[in-house]
């Protein structure tokens, strides 16, 4: 075979394997999605919505376990967003060249691949060993020190795509720096600073490991923060590993769920970000 | 524009002079579009062997578009397409069967910017021509010596040949990138701009080396310096909106340019 | 003079509370940190004194003899972030490729959307999924398959034998590979993308092949990246819990080299027994094991970012 044939039968066959690789990252997609459909949408009832976790053998549903991660998910978002925000303000607005900027901005980002496991061991450490208990408030905690790194990065990337001279504009009229930053830099990247938050919902709606030492979960109905607190990830990691079968069944259910949330959340947060560019 | 009308020489006195040209590259009829874009409207135009043409005109008006269709660079991005005629040596290299890599090793291009590869020197050279020949090392050792002669860089870098390619000067890399077009000793040598990012001495020192380069390649420039083409090229094709305006023997063009067009951009009235 | 005097102080006291305001908040992400490090001493602080450095190396798990040692939890950690990166770094490298090079532009959004898709799955779907679809498949049909055709190698075969469970070290690989992939790949694509047309064309234009080009001149272009990228798939693999937790069968004691067979995580160790750890020193145990974690996945999460940013900086000096 001359140079020039063995050159295009290496080209061909480097081209035929990156095909395969696609196909084989889609068809792992598609075989976990489609699973997670069938064997979900199978379980979906309307008793999964109204019935409590059961023993093994009887009835139930998720509906503690599904008000309880709503509850932890929307109290950790509303404790972390601020937190993130103001330090993602910070890094983009002031700490631009500061030793203190630039370290924030390093660990952050290591903190975004952190495992979260090791989250739910601190806070383990400094609440739930202090108090002597598992409890809601605890799981919130976790929950937020996993919200803000994304929201930091979030703010900070957005905030510095505002262009300066939209800044000076607003320097021009003698405005001081706190007013240019949260009238105008703030509100041009509020988009993309919102589609941050959601992503950071997503991503911390299926998290579990952050919830075993600290929530932990509960076979019942309770609104006490204070005490664990019932949840989807952890009573799904619970129930998939046991060996009764109805059980597994509302795992499945629970998982759907959180697929479909995770998923939405993912989608809405793509179309509000590409209705700003457009606008 | 007839391919009929070769462009006839004059003498100081205005006597005709005889020149005896081979067309190496042909356009007939030649169109080329951007999606729905109509970038080259109707091209005719011969590009004679061994001598230098230059395409000049005003931004956008097309000229390296109409350089790019050459080696078929336009293959990269699908919605780019061409009709009509191209003919390198008789033979039309827009077919579907033209063998692209091939083409590209007889059509050599230098670009805007030095786009030296991250590797050493003496690898940047013999990158293309390992990959048109099986040489020994010993006869790679030659060529990548003969080309960087050519280019009038070896005496500068043959200590160094290990050295990265990015290392170098910014007028270096480009005749780097010269050298690496010339070594796998290509007929045409395409020229985009090739001295737009560098300094004016690196200029000259480059169009010193067009100059020599001609003896063995032929060689088409586009050049937004008007002064440039007046320098280095014997042929010169003035563009204008995609339309290829007036070509001719560099000096009659600029001196007494047949078109009115041509004579604006040329004093500069426009562009 | 008076009234633009005491406006000015008005302003700079706003400016004063809101600049000193948002650097506290930033101090609180390192705060998080220094927090991380010092609370997970503190706890570890008994299992550190009682068994010093030999904690490392040894392969004890013994809670009733309160005897215990990292070495397998480290092992299962290592060797299945390894199987991911084995699969995960050329599975990501074709894919990066065929975004890049191949796909025709109506594909590429959409096929970049199902990459990033993969990333969204939850590790849990991923491991309940893993544990009660894949694993009986693996087991079944994928498992005897590798044992007569890989576990007769000379000698790599002892790694591929035994009984097929279904889970154990080598499907937690696996489904952690499958996991890695869209990070590894949206790197690779996103660093490939940056590579200047000009330089590519360069290539092509002495005849190169798309194949040729890639590799000779893409990839040596943007080397950090892509390493950069790795380390970042590495150092999520390394801290993943639940996929693995439900894959890898929870088992503390080593039985041979074989990646058929069940084992431990640090990751999982923790999940597994972390709420019924009874002893305080079985407590400050896995705090040391989660300790040991911290301080691997922080190293290498530290390099990616080292070089990734180099990398940003070289593309902006390019130009």
């Amino acid at each position: 075979m001359n140079l020039r044939q063995q050159r295009k039968l290496v080209n061909r066959v480097a081209l035929t394997l990156s095909l395969l690789a696609m196909s084989f990252g889609l068809f792992w997609l598609f075989w976990i999605l489609l699973t997670t459909f069938d064997l979900g949408f199978a379980s979906l009832s309307l008793k999964l919505f109204t019935q409590m976790t059961p023993a093994p053998g009887s009835e139930g549903g998720l509906l503690n376990a599904i008000v309880g991660s709503l509850l932890l998910v929307s109290l950790g978002t509303l404790l972390g967003t601020p937190i993130g925000i103001m330090a993602g303000i910070y890094l983009a607005e002031y700490g631009q060249h500061t030793w203190l900027g630039n370290v924030t901005s390093f660990i952050n980002d290591i903190m975004l691949s952190a495992p979260s496991i090791i989250i739910g061991l601190f806070v383990y450490a400094i609440y739930v060993a202090q108090v002597g208990h598992f409890s809601g408030y605890s799981g919130v905690v976790a929950i937020a020190m996993l919200v803000i790194p994304v929201v930091v990065s979030a703010t900070a990337n957005m905030l510095k795509l505002v262009p300066d001279s939209l800044r000076e504009a607003v320097f021009a009229l003698g405005s001081p720096k706190w007013v240019v930053i949260s009238k105008v830099t703030l509100r041009a990247s509020l988009a993309g600073i919102l589609t941050g938050v959601l992503l950071a919902v997503a991503r911390v709606s299926g998290e579990t490991a952050p919830l075993l030492f600290t929530a932990l979960s509960n076979q019942f109905w309770t609104l006490d923060m204070n005490k664990p607190i019932a949840n989807l990830p952890v009573t799904i990691f619970k129930f998939a590993m046991s060996p009764y079968s109805d059980w597994q069944e509302i795992a499945w259910g629970g998982v759907f769920l959180i697929t479909m949330g995770v998923l939405s959340l993912n989608i809405l947060a793509r179309v509000l970000f590409r209705q700003k560019h457009r606008s | 524009m007839q391919p009929s009308d070769l462009p006839q020489a004059v003498s100081e006195s205005g006597e005709p002079v005889s020149m005896d040209l081979k067309t190496q590259i042909a356009f007939r009829n030649f169109n080329f579009y951007y999606g729905k874009y109509h970038a080259l409207k109707n091209i005719d135009l011969d590009i004679y062997h061994g001598q230098v043409t230059a395409f000049i005109g005003p931004s956008g008006c097309g000229k390296s578009t109409l350089l790019r269709t050459m080696n078929r660079m336009y293959d990269l991005y699908p919605e780019q397409h061409a009709d009509g005629e191209l003919l390198l040596d008789g033979k039309s290299i827009l077919d579907k069967g033209t063998d692209i890599n091939h083409l590209r090793a007889r059509v050599g291009m230098v670009f805007q910017k030095p786009t030296p590869f991250p590797m050493s020197i003496y690898d940047n050279i013999a990158f293309g021509v390992k990959l048109q020949e099986r040489m020994s090392s010993s006869a790679m050792d030659d060529r990548v010596e003969w080309a960087l002669k050519k280019a009038a860089l070896w005496d500068e870098v043959k200590g160094i040949l290990k050295q990265s390619g990015m290392s170098l000067s910014g007028g270096q890399q480009q005749r780097l990138c010269i050298a690496r077009g010339i070594a796998v000793k290509p007929e045409v040598l395409l020229l985009d701009e090739p001295t737009s990012a560098l300094d004016p001495i690196s200029t000259m020192r480059i169009e010193e080396l067009i100059s020599e380069l001609k003896k063995d390649f032929t060689i088409v420039i586009v050049t937004h310096n008007m002064q440039q083409a007046a320098r280095i090229s014997d042929f010169t094709a003035y563009m204008y909106l995609g339309e290829l305006i007036e070509f001719g023997v560099t000096d009659q063009l600029f001196i007494k340019p047949k078109k009115k067009a041509t004579e604006d951009y040329i004093t500069g009235r426009f562009g | 003079m008076a009234a633009s005097a005491i406006t000015k102080r008005k302003r700079n006291l706003g400016d004063f509370v809101f600049s000193n305001l948002t650097r506290a908040f930033a101090l609180v992400t390192l705060a998080m940190l220094g927090g991380i490090v010092v609370s997970l001493v503190i706890g570890s602080w008994p299992a550190i004194r009682r068994f010093g450095l030999g904690f490392l190396w040894s392969g004890e798990w013994n809670p009733p003899m309160e005897q215990f040692g990292a070495l397998i939890p480290i092992y299962g950690t290592l060797v299945t972030s390894l199987i991911a990166l084995v699969i995960a770094v050329p599975v990501s490298f074709g894919i990066a490729l065929f975004l890049t090079e191949l796909a025709p532009p109506w594909l590429k959004r959409p096929l970049g959307i199902a990459i990033e898709l993969l990333a969204g799955i939850p590790s849990i779907v991923y491991g309940m999924w893993g544990l009660l679809v894949f694993a009986p498949v693996f087991s079944k049909y994928v498992q005897p398959l590798m044992a007569d055709t890989l576990g007769r190698l000379p000698v790599f075969g002892e790694l591929f034998s035994g009984a097929p469970l279904g889970i154990g070290i080598l499907s937690a690989g696996i489904v952690l590979a499958i996991m890695t992939i869209p990070f590894i790949a949206s790197v690779m694509r996103d660093v490939f993308d940056v590579t200047p047309a000009m330089l590519k064309e360069s290539a092509y234009g002495v005849g190169a092949t798309t194949w040729e080009v890639v590799w000779n001149v893409v990839l040596p272009y943007t080397k950090v990246g892509v390493i950069g990228g790795i380390m970042l798939g590495l150092g999520r693999a390394l801290g993943e819990t639940m996929a693995v937790t439900f894959l890898i069968g929870n088992m503390n004691f080593f039985n041979g080299v074989s990646l058929f067979l069940p084992g431990n995580s640090i990751a999982s160790a923790l999940a597994n027994e972390f709420a019924e750890a009874e002893s305080p020193i079985y407590t400050a145990s896995l705090i040391e094991l989660g300790l040991i974690l911290f301080f691997i996945t922080f190293i290498v999460l530290s390099l990616s970012k080292l070089l990734l940013s180099r990398l940003s900086r070289q593309e902006g000096s390019k130009t």
